[in-house]
Parts: structure tokens; C-alpha cells; sequence
């Protein structure tokens, strides 16, 4: 049904302005395309939104969470399986949408990696190397129908954009010690240096030296030093405050969408940004495979239709997923049959933790640090180990970060220890500064039991449907997190730790604890259109005016954090648009 | 040059009211290492990029008219002993109660906090599986207030009539472990959700900036070592294995800090675009 009121068109509208919009937003006007981005939250900048001290409040950000979504307009449903009935997440625990300008482009942490090139053929070089039945029947893994060689230049674009620093471990072929020497090849070395290595950092690349693996620095979109990006402008360095994650960066030094790419935008005379706009539904033409535009609520509730030529689905995983599906785009995945697409391959980030405890002789002051300041190894990332007598594939990176140990969430005990009282207290007080976390931060396999779709009873506060989320932890992932464990083990062991934790992966996924915001997969990107959403350009098969970015575009999630990948993706996807799709407004593929 | 100048004062400003602060307390667990091994080198000099800083004080924060507005006096009475079992007062420093907690507790429940302004609250209402997170109805200012009811009402038939408040040290600790465990059940809100909201909530009264009215006299911060807010540690994070001494900073302090040496007049923010602009300048 036609909004009452009409906005002039454009030539291309975004739903939502975190990364991949400022991008998609940033290539097109320079080729003299119209971009209207539509934001539902509010304007966010690092001036005044981010400023100290007041951006220092663990409370407000981290608690309270201050830049995300609020649940109460909007959430999601979940059960572990089809036998259960859904319920609503009420106040948001295991992920945390992004909200507002920017998106989660300003509470990242910063960390930005290239997928290893098995990622992107996780399907094909699994059963080549241990033949069909490692994958198991339920599994959905798929390649990506591209290739890490072709996403090369756009990881390197990304890098430019977002002042990445790091170590390279493979410059054109050449494999360097001290860079991740299992990464693909890359065509050029990180645009800023690697970041400075904290004292538990350093403990942790002695000990994984000494194991025999491959440490090396965290790839890191905390800017190490000025440096003027792709799009003229130039960051800021980082402090190492210790406020990172969930919090905006008042140094101009955490890469965000508003400190390296907002500016340029705003010099151009094609690009518009509209705040407190929250799209309904992408409307389509009588035929159903054309879009028309988009209608949304503006920030008075007023109902209105905004004509484009061209639509980009540029909000969270999630909300990508679905806005699809309440705009009819692409035919909803159905478990039961395996057939459909829209909400298939929903997949995750499975973690495995370890603490490790040094009662006497260590001070860390692990309150020092940044979203990506780390050391970390790969050696069990992909396929980089060999899996014949382990039973799952993919891997994690294992990591030793330090984002900042802010009380109220840092104070670790040892196992054992009362959760409050007098000896609670004596432990947190000393072992606050005694001790650092690891993490392996694993890949998740797509099932055919995992998947997204409309949530027949709950409804946000304008009445549409919640989206549901059908998700739990598969083979892979538990045998993937009992051998990380064992992984964990070796180097506490080695580290000369005097007590430590080792998480164990629960039976079922929960939503309670916070786990990771890189939800993937829903809108997967493949070559036809039984099995995918999108084609390797992010355009709909159904409606070729309609383009989707972000995450959702992964048929199955790596052991990395996602923000690289996506970048790059929608660099790929912007160029074809530019270069190929406004030529001949058909399929690309 | 404009550029070293600017940098300076960016990171004084960041240093500054740690600088500034020459008290003598210092965070007990790092000052004192229990250990007598490896003695670690002498301690780093906070904020020592902005030594030079004014020097100037911040001013105190006392005398700020502080009243319970959401719970009742029985019910203060219940928080503020449960706080102070939960974190008792010891050698190491104040408990929940001296703290601050029980004020900052009712503070959170008196505002969006309490009346779950952010939590989906939609219908229908089913108990689900625990790894569907909490479904109750209820809203955090409910939770306490029943919760606290019903273990009152638990204490006063368990103990001869006395209130949690009255109680002994030990029935007090025997009674939030009953809670806690779940082993005492009550009808209108589960034992174990009050004490995990009570737990949470102690927590982070006790952890959380002062300016939110708890972790009085920054004792959380005090606790654990924790500098607080005036954070850049570019200078120092490489120095391995030493005891960073400070007295801790908080939100407010920073803010008044920031407006006395900065003129008053040019926002942070403003500082840290020079600084980028004027490295820019030099380095290319």
C-alpha cells in the first residue's frame, strides 16, 4: 500500500549507515551517482557524541549499553530447535545489534582480517582432502562462489580505508616470520604499523614460540599513527585507553564509519543522510521483481514512500535477513522441505576462553589496551592443521587481546572461589592485575537445522513481525571447542600459570552470556539460486535492482572477526555496480 | 613545533587529573605485591606525558544531597545489609554498604534502569528454556520489590520472627545462599532471579563510576587498582611487569580537571582534530 507521503527519487537508497553503507554511499557518488542513506537511529560523531571523559562510563556503554539497539522497540525470537517454541530475547546478552549512525562500525573492536583462501572453498577443499563424509550430512557448509584471490584488492582497499595496522606473513608470495605466514597472499604490506605489544601479549607469543607455533600482532583498525586514508583523510592514534569495545573512540583512532569515510560524503553534492528513519519494507513493482523503494517511518511516525531506482539492504545480519523477508524478496527457507533460501546457513562465532591465573610475580595492568591490541596464532585456524583424526573442520584464531579490563566485567578468581563475600573480594583484589584471557575465536558450520524466518506470535512496536532465530551448536563446533580447550591447556601450561579457567562449550547456544556480534549468513551469496540469495555481487537472484551487504553474505562463518570481509565484499560489490550493473540494469551473474 | 605541542597537550589533558591527583593512596593491590619474589621495577609515574600538567585540585564532591527515592525503609534496610555481605567491609577496604551500593541500587531502579525502559516486554509470557534468557514479566523495580518481601517474609519464619536486617552475619550469608542455590523458593518471583539482579546489581554499584552514587570513594576502583577514567597509556604499556600507581579518577573529577586547565574553553574533541591535523602536517 502506497505511503501518503512521496519523496523526490534517487537514484540509490541504503537501508541503515554503519560500514558497508558509508562505503556503497562513498563509490557511488564518485561515479555521480544519488545516494540517500536512511538511518533509524540517531546522528553519532566523534564530536561530541564520543568525547571524554564522558565516554569513559562502563556503566552507561558497556551495562547499559548505551549504542545498541533497544530492545524494546525491536528484537528477536529464539529456540535452540523446531520442537521448542520461540521466545522473545527480552534484553539483549549473546549478540548486540548496532544502532544509529555508524552502526557497529563505532562499538567494534577494531579488529580487521582477510579470510583465509580455504574459507572461501570451505565445502570443495574439505572433501577433496578428507573426503565427503567429514562434512557430515546435516551440514550446509558451501563455497562462496568467489575466491580469495579476487577479493584481494578490495581486502586492500578496506585496509586503506580503515588504517589497518599489522605485520604481513605473506607479501606477494614471499612468507615473512613475525607476520601470520598462513594468511593468502597479499598484494602490499598493512598501511600502518603493527600495534605495541602488551606484557601478557608478550608472555602469550613467548609461550606459542616456544610451542612451536607462529605468533604474531592482531591486525588492528586502532590507528597506530596518523595516516591519510583512500578517501584524504586522516585518522588519529590510538591511546590504548581501554574503552573500545561497545564504546565510541574520542582519539579518532578506532576506524568507523563517521572518522574515515563521513567526511569525505559530506562534500558531496549526491549524497544525503537521514536520521530517525526506519524503513519498513522495500516495496516492489506489480511483476515482484522490481523494487520501487522503500517506504519507512520518519522520526514522527509519519509513513512515507521514498522512490529509488536501486535499493541496498545495508542494516545488521539480522535485520538484512529480515527485511527481505517482510518485503517478499527472495523465496524464505523451509527447513522441513531443505528448499528456499532467505534465512538458510545462519551461522555464528563459537568462542572458547581460558584464563590464566600468576599468584605472585606479574603485575598485567591489563586496564592499558585497545579493541585490537593482541598477539595471536593460526596455526588452528582453517584447514592449517591437519584434520584426518579430528572429526570436524574449520578452526580458530587463538588470541591474547587486551580491550581494556574494566571492572565491573573484569575481575576473574580462580575456579573454586566463592562468587562473593570475603574471600570473593580478597581474590578479585588480587587478581585483577594478576591475570589475562585467552580466547579461540572459532568458525561455525552452517546446518540444515539453523536458519532465520518470521516469528509467527511476537511483533516490534510497529507491528511487524519479530524475526525468529532457529540456532544451536552443531558437531563442529563441539569437537572444534573440546580441541581448542586442549590448545588452551598446552600453553597455560607452558606460560607457568599458577591457576586457570578453560571454558567448556554448553550443550546448547543461550542467548544470556555475551558471545560475539558476528552473526552471519540468512542472505548467503553463492552461484544459483536454489542454494543462495545473493550472487557474488550481493545482488538478489529475484530483484536485480536489489543489493544486499554484510556478513549475511558468508555461507558459513570463519574463525575470524568478520569487518574485513565485509568490507572487502562490498568494495567488490560496488565496483561491479559502478562498472558493470548502471551499463545494463540486469542480473550480473 | 605545533604539532609536538599539540600532541602534548592532547595527551596531558587525557593524563591530567591522574597527574594532578599527587594523594598518597594508591591502589593497594598494586602497591603492595603480596609476593616478595621478583620485585617488579619502581612504579610508573601516571599520566607522565603531562607532567607539567596545573597541578590545579579537582574540587570535592561531598555535600551533594543523596535520599533513598525507591525503596522503602525496610527494604533499604534489607539492601543495605545484603550489599554488605555480599562485599563486606575488611582489611582491604569498605564493604558494599560504606560503599555506596544499596544508594546506587536504588538509584538505577528509580530511573530507566528500574522500569525496564529498554527490555521487550511484549506478551505472551511462557518460562521457556533457560538458554532463552529471562521471559519474566516483571521489570527490575518489581523483581526487588517483591523479592525483597518474600525473603523478608522467608527470614522472619526461619529465624524467629527477625527481618533479613536483624539477623546474624552467618544467618544473613545462609540466607543468600539459599537464594542463590535456588534451595528457598518463593512464590511471586524466583529466589535465584532476585538474587542474580541483587548480585548484578552489587557488582556494578560497587565497580561503576561514583557519579552513578556508588563505589564511593572510588573503594571499587581502589579495590582492584583500577585508574578509572583518565586513560592514555601509549607511553606506558610497553613497560613490562610494573605497577602502575594511581589514585583513580572518575567522570566528574575529569570533567572539572578538563575545564580548569583547558581554559574552559576548547572541548577536547577540538585538541585531538589539531593533533591529527598538525602530525599530518609534519609528517608529510
Amino acid at each position: 500500500m502506497p505511503a501518503a507521503t512521496k519523496m523526490k527519487p534517487v537514484d540509490v537508497v541504503t537501508i541503515g549507515f554503519g560500514w558497508t553503507a558509508a562505503i556503497v554511499a562513498a563509490e557511488l557518488t564518485k561515479a555521480g551517482v544519488s545516494v540517500l542513506s536512511l538511518e533509524r537511529g540517531e546522528f553519532r560523531d566523534t564530536d561530541p557524541d564520543f568525547a571524554v571523559p564522558s565516554i569513559h562510563d562502563e556503566l552507561a556503554y558497556n551495562q547499559r549499553l548505551k549504542l545498541f539497539q533497544d530492545a524494546s522497540r525491536d528484537t528477536y525470537t529464539l529456540r535452540n530447535d523446531r520442537s521448542q517454541g520461540a521466545l522473545p530475547i527480552r534484553q539483549f546478552g549473546s549478540f548486540l545489534p548496532g544502532d544509529g549512525v555508524g552502526g557497529a562500525g563505532v562499538h567494534w573492536n577494531g579488529v580487521t582480517w582477510r579470510f583465509l583462501p580455504w574459507d572461501f572453498q570451505t565445502r570443495s577443499q574439505s572433501i577433496a582432502r578428507y573426503g565427503a563424509g567429514i562434512l557430515g550430512d546435516d551440514c550446509y557448509s558451501q563455497d562462496w562462489n568467489i575466491t580469495y584471490d579476487e577479493l584481494e584488492p578490495y581486502y586492500d582497499r578496506f585496509e586503506k580505508v580503515a588504517a589497518v595496522g599489522g605485520k604481513a606473513g605473506n607479501l606477494r608470495g614471499q612468507k615473512i616470520a613475525g607476520g601470520n605466514v598462513f594468511e593468502g597472499r597479499r598484494s602490499n604490506e598493512y598501511p600502518n604499523p603493527a600495534m605495541k605489544t602488551q606484557y601478557s601479549g608478550s608472555l602469550f607469543r613467548d609461550a606459542a614460540h616456544g610451542l612451536g607455533y607462529h605468533p604474531f600482532p592482531q591486525p588492528s583498525a586502532n590507528s597506530t599513527a596518523p595516516y591519510k586514508n583512500y578517501y584524504g583523510i586522516t585518522t588519529g592514534v590510538c591511546v590504548y585507553c581501554g574503552y573500545c569495545e561497545r564504546f565510541g573512540c574520542e582519539m579518532y583512532a578506532k576506524a568507523s564509519p563517521q572518522v574515515t569515510i563521513l567526511p569525505f560524503l559530506k562534500k558531496s553534492p549526491h549524497f544525503e543522510l537521514r536520521t530517525n528513519a526506519r524503513v519498513l519494507r522495500v516495496e516492489l513493482d506489480s511483476s515482484g521483481k522490481k523494487a520501487t523503494g522503500v517506504t519507512y517511518l520518519d522520526s514522527q511516525g509519519r509513513e512515507i514512500f521514498q522512490p529509488a531506482a536501486s535499493v541496498f539492504v545495508t542494516s545488521f545480519v539480522l535485520n538484512n535477513i529480515r527485511m527481505l523477508l517482510l518485503s517478499k524478496i527472495g523465496k524464505p527457507y523451509d527447513p522441513a522441505s531443505g528448499t528456499g533460501v532467505v534465512g538458510r546457513n545462519y551461522a555464528y562465532q563459537v568462542n572458547t576462553g581460558a584464563t590464566a591465573f600468576f599468584r605472585d610475580g606479574k603485575i598485567f595492568n591489563n586496564f592499558m589496551g585497545s579493541g585490537a591490541v593482541g598477539i595471536v596464532i593460526d596455526d588452528f585456524n582453517g584447514d592449517n592443521f591437519d584434520h584426518s583424526s579430528l572429526g570436524f573442520i574449520g578452526g580458530a584464531d587463538i588470541s591474547q587481546s587486551t580491550t581494556g579490563w574494566r571492572p565491573i566485567v573484569n575481575h576473574p578468581v580462580p575456579a573454586g572461589t566463592p562468587r562473593w563475600g570475603a574471600q570473593w573480594k580478597k581474590a578479585a583484589a588480587h587478581y585483577y592485575n594478576r591475570a589475562f584471557s585467552m580466547n579461540a575465536q572459532g568458525g561455525v558450520q552452517a546446518y540444515r537445522g539453523n536458519y532465520c524466518d518470521l516469528d509467527p506470535t511476537y511483533r516490534d512496536i510497529n507491528g511487524q513481525p519479530l524475526m525468529r532465530i532457529t540456532f544451536d551448536w552443531g558437531h563442529h563446533e563441539h569437537k572444534q571447542s573440546a580441541f581448542m580447550s586442549g590448545i588452551h591447556a598446552k600453553v597455560i601450561k607452558s606460560l607457568g600459570a599458577t591457576d586457570s579457567t578453560i571454558s567448556q562449550l554448553p550443550k546448547h547456544y543461550s542467548v544470556v552470556p555475551y558471545q560475539s556480534t558476528h552473526n552471519t549468513g540468512g542472505t548467503i551469496m553463492g552461484n544459483n539460486r536454489e542454494t543462495s540469495v545473493v550472487n557474488k555481487y550481493g545482488q538478489t537472484w529475484d530483484v536485480s535492482n536489489v543489493f544486499v551487504t554484510g556478513a549475511g553474505l558468508f555461507p558459513q562463518n570463519a574463525g575470524y572477526n568478520p569487518t574485513g570481509t565485509v568490507g572487502a565484499l562490498t568494495f567488490h560489490t560496488a565496483e561491479a555496480f559502478v562498472k558493470q550493473y548502471l551499463k545494463h540494469q540486469e542480473p550480473l551473474a | 613545533m605545533a604539532n609536538e605541542l599539540s600532541r602534548k597537550k592532547m595527551l596531558g589533558v587525557l593524563g591530567a587529573a591522574a597527574a594532578a591527583s599527587t594523594l598518597t593512596e594508591c591502589a593497594p593491590a598494586q602497591q603492595s605485591p603480596s609476593s616478595a619474589g621478583t620485585s617488579p621495577a619502581p612504579p610508573l609515574a601516571a599520566g607522565s606525558p603531562a607532567a607539567s600538567g596545573s597541578g590545579a585540585s579537582a574540587p570535592a564532591l561531598g555535600n551533594q544531597p543523596e535520599a533513598y527515592v525507591f525503596f522503602t525503609a525496610p527494604e533499604r534496610a534489607f539492601v543495605e545489609a545484603a550489599v554488605d555481605r555480599l562485599i563486606p567491609p575488611d582489611d582491604l577496604g569498605p564493604g558494599g554498604k560504606e560503599a555506596g551500593v544499596a544508594y546506587y541500587i536504588d538509584q538505577q531502579l528509580n530511573g530507566a534502569f528500574g522500569y525496564g525502559a529498554r527490555m521487550y516486554r511484549q506478551g505472551p509470557f511462557a518460562p521457556g528454556v533457560p538458554e532463552q534468557g529471562p521471559q519474566s514479566p516483571l521489570n527490575p523495580r518489581e523483581v526487588y520489590r517483591l523479592g525483597i518481601a518474600a525473603a523478608d517474609d522467608h527470614c522472619r519464619k526461619t529465624y524467629g520472627g527477625k527481618a533479613f536486617a536483624d539477623l546474624t552475619a552467618a544467618q544473613m550469608d545462609a540466607t543468600l545462599s539459599g537464594l542463590e542455590k535456588g534451595t528457598v523458593n518463593f512464590d511471586a518471583v524466583p529466589a535465584t532471579a532476585f538474587f542474580e539482579a541483587l548480585y548484578a546489581n552489587t557488582i556494578e554499584g560497587f565497580f561503576a563510576d561514583p557519579l552513578y552514587g556508588g563505589n564511593r570513594n572510588m573503594a571499587g576502583w581502589k579495590l582492584v587498582g583500577f585508574p578509572g577514567v583518565a586513560a592514555a597509556y601509549i607511553g606506558v604499556i610497553e613497560s613490562y611487569n610494573q605497577p602502575y600507581v594511581a589514585a583513580p579518577v572518575g567522570i566528574a573529577d575529569e570533567q572539572q580537571q578538563m575545564n580548569a586547565m583547558n581554559d574552559g574553553h576548547q572541548p577536547l574533541h577540538a585538541l585531538a582534530m589539531q593533533m591529527n591535523i598538525h602530525a599530518e602536517a609534519g609528517k608529510r
